[in-house]
C-alpha cells in the first residue's frame, strides 16, 4: 500500500518528484543537481499521465471522427438507455422503442454503404457495440442482431430489389429482424439442421419447414432470416415475413440473463416464401457464418465495454465501502484484482482496435475474429466475477 | 425572414471533469483533460438549427475562437446540423488572455463580414461564468439583444423572446438584427447521428486570424492568482434556538 502510494505521488504530483528523488540521492551533489534539472525538465515538458480509465491511451488511436462517434452515441446510452436498464432487465421487459431510437441516431447498420446507413469504419461500428454493452448486453445483442445478422445478409447476399426494400427500413429501426440458424436438435452443428425448403415450381415458391430456437429478437420481429436445407442439400437463406400463413414465433419466458432482449423461437409449417425472398448470392454455411463473424467482432468490443462497467462500477465501490475502519480498496488482493482486471481490458481494447483496423484496411481472416472475441468474453466473465459479495454491480 | 444565422461555441472544461488548480496558482490544468463544447453553446446551436430547419433561416455559420482543438468543437455543431464553420485562430499567450470583449469584438467583425441577421450564443461558458459576450456583441454593432432567452419566435416585424429573469418571465420583441443568447430551458440539443457526422466532415471550416479582422486581442484584464475555493468547514450542531442565537451573534452575524 505505501509503495502504491508512493507510485501514485510520484505519478500525480509531479511537483513532488525532487523531493521524492532528493531524499534518496542524500549524500551526492551530483545526483541531487542531476535531479533538479531533471525536475525542471519534468516541469516544462507536457506530461503524459496515467490515466486508469484509458491506460494506453486508446484515445490518441482514433481518429476525430471515431471520437464523436464514441462521444454522441456513449451519451444517447448512458441519458437514455441507461435509466431503462435496470426495471427492464427485473422485469424481463424488451423496449422496442429502442431500436428505433438507435436508427434515429443511424448506429444500425453503420457499416454498410448506401441504403439510409452511415457507412462509417469497422472500428466505429466496435466503438457502437461497446457502448451499448456498457448498459446492457442485451441492448448490444438486439443491435448486433439487426445490423449483422439481419441487414449485413441482405447486404452481402441480397438482390438490389431486396436491399431497397428491407435495408432502408432495418436501418430506421421501422422494421425489426432476427437471424434463425440454431435448431432445437443442432445448435453446435448447424450443417445438421433439419429446417427443409421444397421449391414449388408451379407458384415460384419455396415451403419451408422446420423450427429454430434461442433466436434473439424474433418474438417481435418483423422479418426473419432463416437458413434451410435445400433439396439439392444446400443451405441457403430466406427472408420471411412476420404475417406469412405457417409463421409463428413462441417467446422463451423466465431466462436469467439477456432479459432485456426478447428471445424466442421462429417454427414454421409449410410457410410459402416467394421466390424474390432466397438471397441468392451465398450457398452453404458460408452464409451463416459471414454473419456470425461480423456479429462477433462487434460482440468482442461490447464484451469490453461490459468488462469496463464492471470494473469502473466495482473500483467505486470498493474504494467507497468501509469494512474494519478502512475501504475495501485498501487491501492488496482487491488491489491485485483491479489491477489484473485493468490490463486484460486495456489489452483487449487495443487487440479489437487493431482488428477493426485490419478489417477496414484488409479485410480480415477468421480466425483472429474467432479468438479475440472469444478472449473477451472471458475477460468480461473474469471482471463480473470481482464483483463484492454484496452482488453489487 | 431568411437570412444568416451566426452562432459563437466555446471549448472548455467538460462538466463532469473534477478541476484542479495548477501548482503555480496561475490558472486551473487543461493539459489532458477532458475538453467538450459549452453546454449552452449547445443549446445556441440547436436552436440555430431548428430556425433552419423550419425554413426561418437560410444558413447556420458557427465560429469558434482558439488554438486548432476549436475545430473539434466545430465539428460538434457541424454535425448536430450548421452548415459551415469558421475557426478564428487564436494561441498561446493570446489563448489565456482571451476574453469577452476580444471574442465579442471579433464576432462583431465576422457578423458584419458575413451579413449576418442573427448572432446565437450561449449565455455564458461554464469555465468563466462571464455572460458577457452576447451583450458586448450587441453593444459593439449597435444591434438589439436578447439575453437568457428561454423562448424565442421570429415574427414578420421582429424577434419576440420569452427571457428568464429573476422575478419570473419576460417576455419582449426586438427588431432584427439582433443577438440572442440561450438559456437552459431553450430547448433540449440533439444528439449528433452518425451520418451527420460523417457528413460533417465535408463541411467547410475556414481559418481566419484576429488580425485579418482588425482585432487588437490585447487583454485589459491581468489574472493575478487562482484559488481553489475554501475547504466546506463541518458545521454545529446546538441544542437550544437561544444557543442559535447566541452562537450567531458570536460570529457576528447578527
Amino acid at each position: 500500500m505505501a509503495l502504491r502510494s508512493a507510485v501514485h505521488r510520484l505519478l500525480v504530483l509531479p511537483h513532488r518528484c525532487a523531493l521524492v528523488s532528493a531524499c534518496r540521492a542524500q549524500g551526492t551533489a551530483a545526483a541531487t543537481r542531476h535531479d533538479a534539472e531533471r525536475f525542471e525538465q519534468k516541469a516544462k515538458a507536457p506530461k503524459v499521465q496515467f490515466d486508469w480509465r484509458d491506460a494506453l491511451d486508446l484515445e490518441g488511436q482514433l481518429t476525430e471522427e471515431e471520437v464523436m462517434i464514441r462521444d454522441s452515441f456513449r451519451t444517447y446510452c448512458q441519458e437514455k438507455l441507461m435509466p431503462r436498464i435496470l426495471m427492464a432487465n427485473r422485469r424481463e421487459v424488451f423496449h422496442r422503442e429502442i431500436v428505433s431510437e438507435m436508427g434515429d441516431m443511424g448506429v444500425l447498420g453503420p457499416t454498410i454503404k448506401g441504403y439510409g446507413c452511415a457507412g462509417t469504419s469497422y472500428v466505429a461500428y466496435g466503438l457502437i457495440a461497446r457502448e451499448v454493452e456498457r448498459v446492457d448486453s442485451g441492448y448490444r445483442s438486439v443491435m448486433s442482431v439487426q445490423s449483422s445478422l439481419v441487414m449485413h445478409p441482405i447486404n452481402a447476399y441480397g438482390t438490389e430489389e431486396q436491399k431497397q426494400k428491407y435495408l432502408p427500413r432495418l436501418a430506421r429501426g421501422e422494421i425489426l429482424g432476427c437471424f434463425g440458424l440454431t435448431e432445437p436438435n443442432h445448435g453446435s452443428d448447424p450443417s445438421g439442421m433439419e429446417t427443409r425448403a421444397k421449391y414449388n415450381p408451379s407458384s415460384g415458391t419455396y415451403s419451408l419447414t422446420g423450427s429454430k430456437t434461442w433466436i434473439t429478437n424474433s418474438p417481435v420481429a418483423d422479418i426473419a432470416v432463416v437458413w434451410a436445407k435445400c433439396e439439392d442439400g444446400k443451405v441457403r437463406g430466406f427472408i420471411l415475413e412476420r404475417g406469412m400463413k405457417g409463421f409463428s414465433t413462441p417467446k422463451i419466458e423466465g431466462k436469467f440473463s439477456l432479459r432485456a432482449s426478447a428471445t424466442g423461437m421462429i417454427l414454421m409449417d409449410e410457410v410459402e416464401v416467394p421466390e424474390e425472398n432466397l438471397l441468392p448470392k451465398v450457398t452453404g454455411l458460408g452464409g451463416p457464418f459471414g454473419c456470425l463473424n461480423n456479429a462477433r467482432y462487434g460482440i468482442a468490443w461490447g464484451a469490453l465495454g461490459a468488462a469496463e462497467f464492471c470494473f469502473h462500477a466495482a473500483r467505486q465501490y470498493t474504494l467507497d465501502r468501509i469494512q474494519f475502519g478502512v475501504p475495501l480498496a485498501r487491501n492488496q488482493l482487491i488491489q491485485k484484482k483491479m489491477a489484473d482486471m485493468l490490463t486484460e481490458i486495456t489489452v483487449g481494447l487495443q487487440s479489437c482496435l487493431q482488428l477493426g483496423r485490419l478489417i477496414d484496411e484488409k479485410n480480415l481472416l477468421l480466425i483472429i475474429i474467432k479468438n479475440t472475441s472469444k478472449s473477451c468474453t472471458k475477460k468480461k466473465k473474469n471482471s463480473l466475477g470481482k464483483i463484492d459479495h454484496n452482488g453489487n454491480k | 425572414m431568411s437570412g444568416r444565422v451566426l452562432v459563437g461555441v466555446k471549448r472548455v472544461i467538460d462538466y463532469a471533469v473534477k478541476i484542479r488548480v495548477k501548482p503555480d496558482h496561475s490558472g486551473v490544468v487543461t493539459d489532458g483533460v477532458k475538453h467538450s463544447m459549452n453546454p449552452f453553446c449547445e443549446i445556441a446551436v440547436e436552436e440555430a438549427v431548428k430556425l433552419k430547419e423550419k425554413k426561418l433561416m437560410k444558413e447556420v455559420v458557427v465560429v469558434s475562437c482558439g488554438p486548432q482543438q476549436s475545430q473539434e468543437t466545430i465539428r460538434t455543431a457541424l454535425a448536430m446540423g450548421a452548415d459551415r464553420g469558421i475557426h478564428v485562430e487564436v494561441s498561446g499567450k493570446d489563448y489565456e488572455t482571451l476574453g469577452p470583449l476580444q471574442v465579442s469584438k471579433i464576432l462583431a467583425a465576422l457578423a458584419k463580414k458575413e451579413d449576418a441577421q442573427l448572432i446565437i450564443l450561449g449565455k455564458q461558458a461554464i469555465d468563466d461564468d462571464c455572460n458577457q459576450t452576447g451583450q458586448m456583441t450587441a453593444a459593439l454593432l449597435d444591434w438589439p439583444q436578447g439575453t437568457f432567452a428561454s423562448e424565442v419566435s421570429l415574427e414578420k416585424d421582429g424577434i419576440k423572446v420569452v427571457r428568464e429573469i429573476d422575478g419570473g418571465l419576460e417576455t419582449i420583441k426586438i427588431s432584427t438584427p439582433a443577438v440572442l443568447t440561450a438559456d437552459l430551458r431553450l430547448n433540449t440539443p440533439r444528439y449528433a447521428t452518425l451520418p451527420n457526422i460523417m457528413k460533417a466532415k465535408k463541411k467547410k471550416i475556414a481559418n481566419v486570424k484576429p488580425a485579418d479582422l482588425g482585432v487588437d486581442l490585447t487583454s485589459r484584464l491581468e489574472v493575478l492568482r487562482v484559488d481553489e475555493p475554501p475547504q466546506r468547514q463541518a458545521g454545529m450542531k446546538v441544542e437550544t434556538v437561544d444557543d442559535l442565537v447566541s452562537k450567531l451573534k458570536d460570529a457576528g452575524k447578527v
